[in-house]
C-alpha cells in the first residue's frame, strides 16, 4: 500500500526539474554569456582596428561581415569547438553531481522517485537546457549580425561562392541539430561522471578533459584513419553543409560516432546509478 | 563486496588494456620490409653480343618458402634499384621472387645509356631472366623458363614492354606511364603528321637528356662496382672527365649524337626517328602477347595518355588480355596514387602469375576527383570503372557547337614570351602539385597570340573520357606552329585546363585556308552545367621548340562541330556511407541494452507480507559491510509497532544512520531485510512514500526559498498538492518571514527545522528523523519533543536517532540499543530503566554504558 495519490509514473514532472534547474545562478549565467557572444563579437568587428571591409580573404572570419548568415556561421565556428561543449558538459555533468552535493539526491530518492525516472527526467532537462544552449548562439548570432551587418545573401567560405540566404535557412537548422547532436558525447559523459561523483566540478571538468585529451589527439597525424573514432573528430563537419554541394558524408559519420558514444555511456550511468549506494 | 569491486576494477583494467593493445596493435608501424641481397649479375649484350656489363641488382626471396612467381621491377629514367626498394620488399612480402637493377647506365651498373634498345637492355633483362630461372625459389614453366612478370614506370615500363616483345618467357607485364613511340612523345603533332613534322618537347627532352647525364661519371661508377665484387673499400681515385663525357654524361654516343642534333635544331631526322622507335614498343607491334596491365597519368605532358592508348590497342589486337587504368598523376606531378598501382600490379600478378586471383574484373579504370574526405581534409580519388576499353574515341560521342570569329595570332620573334600549359619537372619540384586533374593558375596565353572559340554554356553536365577533336583553318603563307588547348571555364572562376595539355601543330598555311582536323589531348573530365568549353589556338607554348621568325596568321573554325568523346560504360563504384556510420550505432544500441538489462536489480520475494500490513517497521537479520570492509550493520533485527516513538541509541559508529539509509533504500544491504508495512524495501519502493524522513542534516537547493522548496519537493514527490499539509508543516518549521528567503541564507538550525519539515510533508505514517534536535536551542528542542510525541499519537510512528540519552529518554516510548553494528537491546524506555534499577542506576546512561559494555 502506498500513500494516499502516490504513483511513480507521476513522480519528479518535467516541469518540476525545468523549474529546479532554471533558477539557479549557472543556468542564468551560461544563457547569458552565451546571448551576449555574438553581440560581443559584433562589437568586436565593428570597432576593431583592422575594420577593413574590402578584406578578400575566404576564410570564415574573413567572410565574418558578409551578413547575419555568415557571421552566425562564424560565432557557431568559434563557438562550437569549446564554448558549447562546456555548456553542455555544465548541464549534464552538474545535474546529478549538484544534487549530491546539496544531498538533495536522497530526499529526492526517498519520496521515493524511482531511480531510472528520476535519471530520465534530469538526463531529459539537461538534454533540453543543452539543446536550448547550442541554439542560442546561431539564433542570437543571427540576429546580431543581420543588425550589424545585414540580411545578405550567403558567400561560402573556400570558395567565395554566393548561395541565397533563404536556400541556406534549412541547411542552418541541420547545423544546429548537427551541432546538437555532436555534444551527445561530451552530454553523455558529463552525465556518466555526474552520476558517478559528488562533485559537480569534477564532473564537469571530467568530461572537458575529454575533449581536450580527444583535440590533441586528434592533432597527433600517426594515429592515421584512427583519428575518425576520436569523440571530437567530426565536430566540424557541419561546415560540409553550408557548401554549394553539401556534403552530408562527414555529418553521417559524426553523427554515427556520437550515437555509438553516447549509447554506452548513457547505458553505463543508467546501471551504475541503479546499484549505487547513495551516500552523499 | 571488496572482492566484487577488486573484481570490477580488474575487469575495467582489462578492458581499458586490451582497448590500448587494439590501438597500438593497429597503429604500430610494421615491421621493416625485406631489404633484399645485393647481386651483380654480369651480362654480355651489343648489337654483336660483345660488351661486357655488371649490372648492380637487388634479388628479394618471396616469403612463404617454396617455388614462387618472379617479378622483375624497372626503376624510372634517373632513377636505379634504390628506387624501386620498397616496391620489391612489398611484393616479396605477398611471395614473389623480385628482382631489381639498375638498367646499364644507371646507378652502378656499368655500361651506357641506350635507352631501352633491343641491343643492349633488352639484352640485359633476357639475361636477368635467366639468371632467375637458375634460383631455387622461382616457380619454373619448363626448364631456364620462369615464371615472370616485369612492372615498372616511364622508363621502367618501357623495358617490361620491349622485353615482353623480345622474350617469349615473360609471362604478364604490368608498365605505367611510359611510352608507345618515343619520337612521337618527343615530337608530337596532333594533326596525325607524324614525328618527322612533330614539335619539338624541349623542356621535357632537356630534362629527360639531363636525367641521364648527371650523376657521377661512368668511369668512377665502373671502378666503384669492380671495388664491390673485390670487396675493396678504398676511395675511387678522382678519374678525369673528358669533355664528351661532360658533353654525353653516360649516355650511348650515338644517342648522344642524335640528341645534340635534334636538340640544337628542333627538328627531328629520320635517323633521330629511327632511333627513338627501336627503343619504342611501336616497333614491335603485334609482339606483345602476353597479359598487360597498361597504366597511364591524366598529368603528363610527357606521355600522354594517348600512348597508353596505342599500346594497349596493339597489344589487345594479338588478343592477350588488357586492362587500362589512368592515374591522377603522371610525370608533371599530381597524385601519382603509388598504393593504387602497386594494388592493381599485384592484382594482375595474381591473376597471371600465381593464377590464383582473378583480374581487376574490369578493363578500364579512370581515377576521377572524389572531392574532399570530410575528415582529412584532403582531396580524395574515386576510380571509376568501365567493363571495355572503349579507347580515346569513347563509347558515345557528344557534339557541341563552337562560335568565334577568325582571328589573327602573332608568332613572336624568337618565340618568346611564350603561353604556358604545364611546365615540366615544376609540379615535381613543387612536390606533388595541384591534384584532381586541375592545373588551375598554371596555364596562361598570351594576348595577340591566341584565337578562342567557345562552345554555349551547357545545359547539362557532360563527362568527356577521350580525345575530343575540332576543325580549324589557318591562313596565311609558310610553315606555322600552333597549340591547341581545350579549357573548361566558367564565369567567375580561373578556367581550367585539364591535365595541364596542350596539342601541337604543324601546319603549312594557305591564304584561302588550310582546314586541320585537331586531336587534342586525352583528358578525362567532368564539365559542369553552365560551364563552356574553350578552344584555344596559341601560337607559342613554353614547352616547346618554337620558331624564331615572327609571322601572322589567321586562325578560324573549319567546322563547329567540338566533337567530346563520351565513355558510357564508366561508373564510379557507389560510395554509400561506410559500414561502421550504422553498425557502429547498432553495435553501441545493442551494448547499451546489455549494460542495462544486466544491471537490473533482481526482483525476487518483493512480495508484501499481509501479516505485516499494520507493522511500520520490521528489520530481519540486516547487515551492510562498506567497501572498506568495514561492517556498519551486522545481523540486525528489530521491530516497531504502530504508535511508538523510537529511540535508536548508540555511540557516533554504532550503524544508525547506515541503516536508517538502508529504511530509505538510498543503500544496498548484503543481507537481511527491511519491511515497511509488511512491503520490502528495495530502492525506489513506492511504499516509501509513506515514510518521511530527515536523515544526516538538511538537503536543499540553495538558490530557492524555503517555502519554494518544499512545494517543489512535494511536486517532485507527484501527489496531489492538497495531501502536502504545508502551512503545517511550515508552522512546526517556525521560520517566520524567513521562509521567503533563499536557504543559502539560512543558519543551521533553520535548514534544520525545515528539513523536519519536510520530512512530515504529507504526515507520513513512519517518520525516520536522524538526530533531530542537533543544532537546536533548548526552547526550540523542547517543542520538538512536543510536535514528536503528538505526531505519534494519530497511529503515527516515529523513529528518532540519537546519541544523546537524555533526548531518548524524554521523548520515547522504545528504544532500541546499537552498538557496532550489532543490537545490543531493544524494549520500552521503562524497562530499559527498569533493568538499570538491578544494576543500581536508573540513569539511562548508565544503562546504556553498561549495555555496550563500557561501564567503568
Amino acid at each position: 500500500m502506498t500513500a494516499t495519490g502516490y504513483a511513480p509514473g507521476r513522480t519528479l514532472p518535467l516541469r518540476v526539474e525545468f523549474v529546479r534547474q532554471f533558477r539557479r545562478r549557472r543556468t542564468m549565467v551560461m544563457f547569458g554569456l552565451l546571448a551576449a557572444l555574438p553581440w560581443i563579437l559584433v562589437i568586436a568587428f565593428q570597432f576593431g582596428p583592422n575594420n577593413n571591409r574590402a578584406g578578400n580573404g575566404l576564410r570564415i572570419s574573413d567572410l565574418a561581415m558578409e551578413g547575419g548568415l555568415n557571421f552566425a556561421a562564424f560565432a557557431l565556428s568559434v563557438s562550437a569547438s569549446f564554448l558549447l561543449m562546456v555548456a553542455v558538459a555544465l548541464f549534464c555533468g552538474d545535474t546529478v553531481a549538484s544534487e549530491a552535493n546539496w544531498s538533495s539526491l536522497r530526499y529526492l530518492l526517498a519520496a521515493p522517485i524511482p531511480r531510472d525516472r528520476l535519471l530520465r527526467q534530469k538526463l531529459v532537462v539537461a538534454l533540453a537546457y543543452s539543446a536550448a544552449a547550442v541554439t542560442v548562439v546561431p539564433v542570437m548570432a543571427v540576429l546580431a549580425g543581420t543588425l550589424a551587418f545585414g540580411w545578405n545573401d550567403v558567400r561560402v567560405p573556400g570558395t567565395g561562392e554566393v548561395i541565397p540566404a533563404l536556400d541556406v535557412l534549412p541547411k542552418f537548422g541541420i547545423v544546429i541539430l548537427y551541432a546538437m547532436v555532436t555534444n551527445l558525447v561530451v552530454a553523455s559523459l558529463a552525465f556518466l561522471l555526474s552520476v558517478s561523483t559528488d562533485s559537480p566540478l569534477g564532473a564537469v571538468g571530467g568530461a572537458v578533459g575529454l575533449v581536450i585529451v580527444s583535440t590533441i589527439l586528434q592533432a597527433v597525424e600517426a594515429l592515421g584513419g584512427l583519428r575518425e573514432f576520436l569523440p571530437t573528430f567530426w565536430n566540424t563537419a557541419w561546415l560540409d553543409a553550408l557548401a554549394p554541394v553539401p556534403d552530408y558524408s562527414g555529418m553521417i559519420k559524426g553523427t554515427a560516432i556520437a550515437v555509438t558514444y553516447a549509447a554506452v555511456l548513457l547505458a553505463f550511468a543508467f546501471r551504475r546509478f541503479r546499484r549505487k549506494d547513495v551516500v552523499s | 563486496m571488496t572482492f566484487r569491486g577488486g573484481r570490477r576494477g580488474l575487469a575495467v583494467l582489462a578492458a581499458v588494456l586490451v582497448a590500448v593493445a587494439g590501438i597500438a596493435w593497429i597503429a604500430w608501424p610494421s615491421d621493416g620490409l625485406p631489404q633484399g641481397q645485393d647481386v651483380v649479375i654480369p651480362v654480355v649484350d651489343g648489337p654483336a653480343d660483345d660488351q661486357k656489363v655488371l649490372i648492380d641488382a637487388s634479388y628479394f626471396p618471396p616469403e612463404g618458402g617454396g617455388r614462387a612467381p618472379a617479378v622483375l621491377l624497372g626503376h624510372g629514367f634517373g632513377g636505379s634499384k634504390n628506387s624501386v626498394r620498397d616496391q620489391a620488399g612489398q611484393l616479396a612480402e605477398q611471395g614473389y621472387a623480385v628482382l631489381t637493377w639498375s638498367a646499364r647506365g644507371f646507378g652502378r651498373s656499368t655500361g651506357e645509356i641506350a635507352l631501352n634498345s633491343p641491343d643492349y637492355e633488352v639484352k640485359d633483362v633476357r639475361q636477368l631472366i635467366d639468371w632467375l630461372a637458375k634460383k631455387p625459389e622461382v616457380l619454373l614453366d619448363a626448364a631456364g623458363d620462369p615464371r615472370v612478370g616485369m612492372a615498372g614506370g616511364s622508363y621502367g615500363g618501357a623495358i617490361a614492354l620491349m622485353t615482353a616483345a623480345h622474350d617469349p618467357r615473360v609471362d604478364a607485364i604490368a608498365p605505367s606511364i611510359t611510352w608507345y613511340d618515343l619520337a612521337d612523345a618527343l615530337f608530337p603533332e596532333a594533326s596525325g603528321a607524324g614525328p618527322a613534322a612533330g614539335v619539338f618537347k624541349k623542356m621535357w627532352a632537356g630534362i629527360f637528356f639531363s636525367a641521364g647525364g648527371s650523376g657521377l661519371n661512368p668511369a668512377s661508377q665502373a671502378d666503384g662496382l669492380a671495388r664491390l665484387l673485390t670487396g675493396s673499400t678504398g676511395q675511387p681515385a678522382p678519374a678525369d672527365v673528358t669533355p664528351d663525357q661532360a658533353q654525353c654524361g653516360r649516355f650511348l654516343p650515338a644517342i648522344c649524337t642524335v640528341y645534340q642534333q635534334i636538340a640544337a635544331t628542333g627538328k627531328a631526322t629520320p635517323e633521330a626517328v629511327d632511333l627513338l622507335r627501336k627503343s619504342s614498343p611501336v616497333s614491335v607491334q603485334g609482339r606483345i602477347k602476353v597479359p598487360s596491365l597498361i597504366i597511364q597519368g591524366q598529368r603528363d605532358s610527357l606521355f600522354p595518355l594517348g600512348h597508353a592508348d596505342l599500346n594497349a590497342k596493339a597489344i589487345a589486337a594479338t588478343g592477350a588480355p588488357v586492362e587500362v587504368a589512368w592515374i591522377a598523376g603522371g610525370h608533371d606531378g599530381g597524385d601519382a596514387e603509388a598504393d593504387f598501382v602497386f594494388a592493381q600490379t599485384l592484382n594482375w600478378f595474381d591473376a597471371y602469375l600465381k593464377k590464383d586471383g582473378a583480374a581487376t574484373g574490369q578493363a578500364f579504370t579512370v581515377s576521377r576527383d572524389g572531392g574532399r574526405d570530410p575528415g582529412t581534409r584532403q582531396n580524395v580519388l574515386l576510380h571509376a570503372e568501365g567493363p571495355a576499353y572503349a579507347g580515346l574515341g569513347g563509347t558515345v560521342t557528344s557534339e557541341l557547337d563552337l562560335l568565334g570569329p577568325d582571328q589573327e595570332v602573332a608568332t613572336p620573334p624568337g618565340g618568346s614570351p611564350a603561353a604556358i600549359s604545364s611546365v615540366p619537372g615544376l609540379s615535381g619540384l613543387l612536390g606533388g602539385g595541384a591534384q584532381g586533374g586541375g592545373s588551375a593558375g598554371a596555364s596562361l596565353d598570351l594576348p595577340g597570340q591566341v584565337a578562342v572559340f567557345q562552345t554555349r554554356p551547357l545545359d547539362t553536365a557532360l563527362t568527356v573520357t577521350g580525345s575530343p577533336t575540332a576543325e580549324i583553318k589557318v591562313y596565311g603563307e609558310g610553315e606555322v606552329t600552333l597549340f591547341a588547348k581545350l579549357y573548361d571555364a566558367a564565369s567567375g572562376q580561373l578556367a581550367v585546363l585539364p591535365g595541364g595539355l596542350a596539342a601541337p601543330l604543324r601546319v603549312t598555311a594557305t591564304p584561302t585556308g588550310t582546314p586541320v582536323k585537331v586531336t587534342l589531348p586525352a583528358i578525362d573530365r567532368r564539365v559542369e552545367a553552365g560551364h563552356v568549353l574553350r578552344l584555344a589556338i596559341t601560337t607559342t607554348d613554353m614547352a616547346y621548340a618554337l620558331p624564331a621568325q615572327p609571322s601572322v596568321h589567321k586562325v578560324g573554325l573549319a567546322s563547329t562541330t567540338l566533337t567530346m568523346p563520351v565513355d558510357a560504360g564508366l561508373a564510379a563504384p557507389a560510395q554509400g556511407p561506410a559500414w561502421w556510420t550504422w553498425a557502429f550505432p547498432l553495435a553501441s544500441v545493442l551494448a547499451a541494452a546489455v549494460i542495462l538489462l544486466t544491471g537490473r536489480p533482481r526482483r525476487a520475494d518483493v512480495a508484501p507480507d499481509p501479516a505485516l500490513a499494520e507493522v511500520p517497521l520490521e528489520i530481519t537479520g540486516l547487515a551492510k559491510r562498506y567497501k572498506n570492509g568495514h561492517k556498519a550493520v551486522d545481523d540486525l533485527s528489530f521491530r516497531v509497532e504502530k504508535g511508538q516513538v523510537l529511540g535508536l541509541l548508540g555511540p557516533n559508529g554504532a550503524g544508525k544512520t547506515t541503516t536508517m539509509r538502508m529504511m530509505m533504500g538510498l543503500i544496498h544491504p548484503d543481507g537481511g531485510e527491511i519491511r515497511i508495512f509488511g512491503e520490502k524495501v528495495v530502492p525506489g519502493s513506492p511504499v516509501l512514500s509513506r515514510l518521511g524522513s530527515f536523515v544526516e542534516g538538511a538537503g536543499f537547493l540553495p538558490h530557492l526559498s524555503g517555502r519554494d522548496n518544499l512545494t517543489l519537493y512535494w511536486q517532485a514527490t507527484g501527489r496531489p498538492a492538497g495531501e502536502a499539509h504545508l502551512e503545517e508543516a511550515l508552522e512546526i518549521a517556525g521560520l517566520g518571514a524567513a521562509v521567503e528567503r533563499a536557504v543559502r541564507t539560512y543558519s543551521q538550525g533553520m535548514r534544520q527545522r525545515l528539513a523536519i519539515a519536510q520530512a512530515m510533508l504529507g504526515l507520513p505514517d513512519l517518520l525516520v528523523l536522524d538526530e533531530p534536535t542537533n543544532g537546536l536551542d533548548p526552547p526550540q528542542i523542547a517543542e520538538m519533543r512536543r510536535v514528536l510525541k503528538a505526531y505519534a499519537t494519530e497511529g503515527r510512528t516515529v523513529i528518532v536517532s540519537s546519541h544523546l540519552l537524555g533526548e531518548v529518554e524524554q521523548t520515547c516510548s522504545h528504544a532500541v540499543v546499537m552498538h557496532r553494528g550489532r543490537l545490543v537491546s531493544a524494549g520500552p524506555v521503562a524497562e530499559l530503566l527498569r533493568r538499570g534499577e538491578l544494576n543500581g542506576s536508573t540513569r539511562l546512561e548508565d544503562v546504556f554504558l553498561d549495555l555496550i559494555g563500557e561501564k567503568a
